[in-house]
């Protein structure tokens, strides 16, 4: 497939393999965060890990928005639907994840609430103009790619003049959670998470540019990639981390320079700006309250706002005690040292955060198999 | 052919809909089945008009198989419920290595529904059944209140037999064994999302809905030592090795590169967020056979117009753990894992 598999070119792979064997120094070990969930999902799907040396080590970070939203959040879009019988029209991935009593928006739908699955937020407002007798409530998630697509449909709510349609509001802010993971007391007192450099998402920075990262660089002297999502893309992230860290540079550089500028797309990220304001904090699963980690619409929208539109309350919920999502999305733990993982945590029953969507750190060790490798090494060595 | 009775109006196949009547064992149920049913599968055993088919059958095993079809939507790219219907269980007869010889259909229609919808559906499963060399020797029709269907939903049963010196079994596979899969992944599975509500998206790719039993025939007369087969529908490719490794208590190697995907499908599953393995197929088989016989069995297939795109995707390992696993184009291994749920919505 054209634009596709050149860059899934095996024997290109392992010509940037063969380099970061070379250049990657044996007296030192490289912890290199991707953060966003995609990137977690194509590194196993490819099996990237087999062509990294061991001293290579990718840690997967908090960048799956399904897996980061609370379930006080999950549990106001059930509500939605079913205390105030609105049409809540939600993206597919979020449909199985559980709330509170492990109740999910399909548990809803088969109870009777009126929950349908959109492919984007444009099928939200013509399901507001087909049923003009009923409320539609789009149930916004997503880091800064899905943002201005919700923005465009709030305004264009108000440009037709609809009174059924609003938005519920959770998206979230992905330089906020870089500073978090960066600034974890829990990392930094323990002294668990050695990060070497980060691999940044390149889809959220077709919009948001590379600069928002620079701080990163600067003031926390780690490096940072802005990476596509191909494995050959990833790779050579990788490459260009390693060639930092051996030269002691900490820079944002850009991989994916067929589509991010420095400055990112202007006209997406001024309908955002018109349309949300950053929230003071905000629940992250896995993460607890980041400050000023997510948006909410502006008061000029407040009609096309669901959290102003009904009456919604928050109540906090806690997590499984034995999950460890939250040290994993910090990185510090992986998926194995769970003891959930696999047995009570499955993508079928998922009880943390990182098992609900395919984007998840322990899902994507799960759907690929990464934990039963182990296995496999054992079994042979018997 | 006569008809039983003479009816004061003939069925409005333009217009008419499917009323509780048509199901109530009454007289318009009785024009339903001599007009629609017994016009398009014409045949010696449904023209008795007893509750049951009796006949005979030629010297083997026989196989038996049931599949019920509630497909959205009923008319899709490359097929329609009615074809859907006679080829998923000629398919799974087949499989066996079995020819398959007669069928039953069962339908569960919806108040309401139109009339010449099921005309089509019910001709297209008299085409199908013909090229397949089955009759449709019994049947059943109920009726469903409006709401409580969704249009048409089919039963269909298949016999046929099976040569004695024909072993075709899940649990037969052997390490070492090559697999061979005779067709191009995800083409019916992408063809009916590319109709899904909210998802309609333009494309060229067809459903591969056919029946195989006549490939399935030129395979067992060549290669008689194959030790397995399936048809990798719901649930994909992926689902089919899993269920072959369990049974057997092997382990599956297999190879991307090696594995045919139409590019507009590998493009559909590539923005859709989809894995092509995990994709339905309906006109496509996977077979188990010993190293040695393989290259014999893949020229077979390729001579065979159904299975001219035939590859040998993989091998079978000895594995305790049952393991499948694929070496990715990228060089590569990973897992190769059940799916926890449906990738997509009701598509067989």
């Amino acid at each position: 497939m054209k634009y596709v598999d050149e860059y899934r070119d095996g024997k290109l792979a392992r010509e940037i393999a063969e380099r970061i064997r070379n250049e990657a120094s044996p007296q030192r070990v490289y912890h290199l965060m991707e953060f966003c969930g995609g990137h977690t999902h194509a590194i196993f799907r490819y099996g990237i890990p087999d062509l990294l040396p061991d001293n290579v080590k990718m840690i997967h970070g908090p960048g799956c928005p399904v897996c980061v939203l609370p379930i006080s959040r999950l549990d106001t879009a059930i509500e939605l639907a079913v205390t105030h019988g609105v049409i809540l029209c939600s993206y597919g991935d979020m449909m199985r994840v559980p709330g509170s009593r492990r109740r999910s928006l399909l548990k809803a739908r088969a109870e009777g609430a009126d929950v349908r699955m959109v492919y984007s937020s444009m099928d939200a407002l013509k399901l507001a103009q087909d049923h003009p007798d009923r409320e539609v409530v789009f149930f916004a998630i997503g880091f800064e790619t899905t943002t201005p697509p919700t923005a465009l449909v709030i305004h264009q709510a108000r440009k037709l003049g609809l009174k059924n349609f609003s938005v519920f509001c959770n998206h979230v802010l992905t330089p906020a959670a870089i500073g978090s993971i960066l600034d974890s007391p829990e990392a930094g007192e323990l002294g668990l998470l050695t990060l070497d450099g980060f691999v940044g998402p390149a889809h959220v920075s077709t919009v948001i540019g590379s600069q928002p990262y620079e701080r990163f660089a600067d003031e926390y002297s780690k490096p940072i990639v802005i990476a596509g999502f191909e494995p050959l893309d990833l790779l050579q992230a990788i490459l260009m981390l390693i060639r930092q860290v051996n030269d002691g540079r900490s820079e944002v550089e850009n991989e994916f320079s067929r589509a991010v500028t420095r400055q990112g797309n202007e006209r997406a990220k001024q309908i955002v700006d018109e349309t949300f304001e950053v929230r003071d904090t905000f629940e992250w699963r896995g993460l607890g309250f980041v400050p000023l980690s997510a948006l909410q619409i502006r008061p000029e929208f407040a009609d096309q706002d669901a959290e102003k539109r009904f009456p919604v309350e928050y109540r906090s919920s806690a997590e499984n005690s034995a999950c460890e999502c939250g040290p994993i999305l910090h990185g510090v733990k992986s998926p194995r040292d769970c003891t959930l993982f696999g047995r009570a945590c499955t993508p079928e029953n998922p009880l943390g955060p990182c098992m609900v969507s395919s984007e998840g750190a322990c899902a994507a060790y799960y759907s690929y198999g990464r934990h039963q490798e182990s296995l496999i090494a054992s079994d042979n060595s018997e | 052919m006569t008809k039983r009775t003479e009816y004061s109006h003939a069925l409005d196949l333009q217009n008419g809909r499917v009323e509780m009547a048509h199901g109530s064992g009454g007289k318009a149920m009785a024009q339903l089945i001599d007009e629609l049913f017994l016009q398009a599968f014409s045949n010696p055993w449904l023209e008795q008009m007893n509750d049951q088919a009796c006949f005979n059958l030629p010297p083997g095993r026989v196989v038996m198989a049931t599949d019920s079809h509630v497909i959205s939507p009923l008319f899709f790219p490359g097929g329609d419920i009615g074809a859907l219907s006679v080829h998923g269980t000629v398919n799974d007869v087949a499989m066996s290595g079995a020819q398959p010889k007669y069928l039953s259909a069962g339908f569960i229609l919806e108040e309401g529904f139109p009339l010449a919808d099921l005309q089509r559906i019910v001709q297209s499963m008299a085409a199908a059944a013909e090229e397949a060399g089955v009759a449709i020797v019994t049947g059943d029709t109920k009726v469903v209140e409006r709401g409580k269907g969704d249009g048409c939903f089919i039963n269909t049963t298949g016999i046929g037999v099976l040569p004695d010196q024909l072993n075709l079994s899940g649990n037969r596979v052997q390490p070492g064994d090559k697999v061979l899969l005779s067709g191009t992944l995800g083409d019916h599975g992408v063809a009916i999302m590319s109709l899904r509500e909210g998802l309609t998206f333009e494309t060229t790719v067809e459903s591969d809905s056919q029946s195989l039993h006549d490939l399935v025939a030129a395979m067992v007369a060549a290669v008689p030592q194959i030790n397995c087969m399936r048809d990798p529908t719901r649930g994909g490719l992926a689902a089919t090795l899993n269920e072959i490794a369990q049974s057997s208590g092997v382990g599956i190697s297999i190879y991307e590169a090696s594995i045919p995907v139409k590019a507009q499908v590998s493009a559909a599953c590539e923005f859709l967020g989809l894995d092509p393995l995990y994709v339905a197929n309906e006109g496509k088989l996977v077979a188990f056979c010993p190293a040695d016989k393989a290259e014999q069995l893949l020229a077979v297939m390729q001579q065979h117009p159904k299975g001219k795109q035939a590859a040998i995707i993989g091998e079978v390992t000895a594995d305790p753990l049952k393991f499948v696993q694929m070496e990715t184009v990228f060089g590569g291994r990973r897992m190769v894992d059940w799916i926890s749920a449906e990738q997509l919505p009701r598509i067989c």
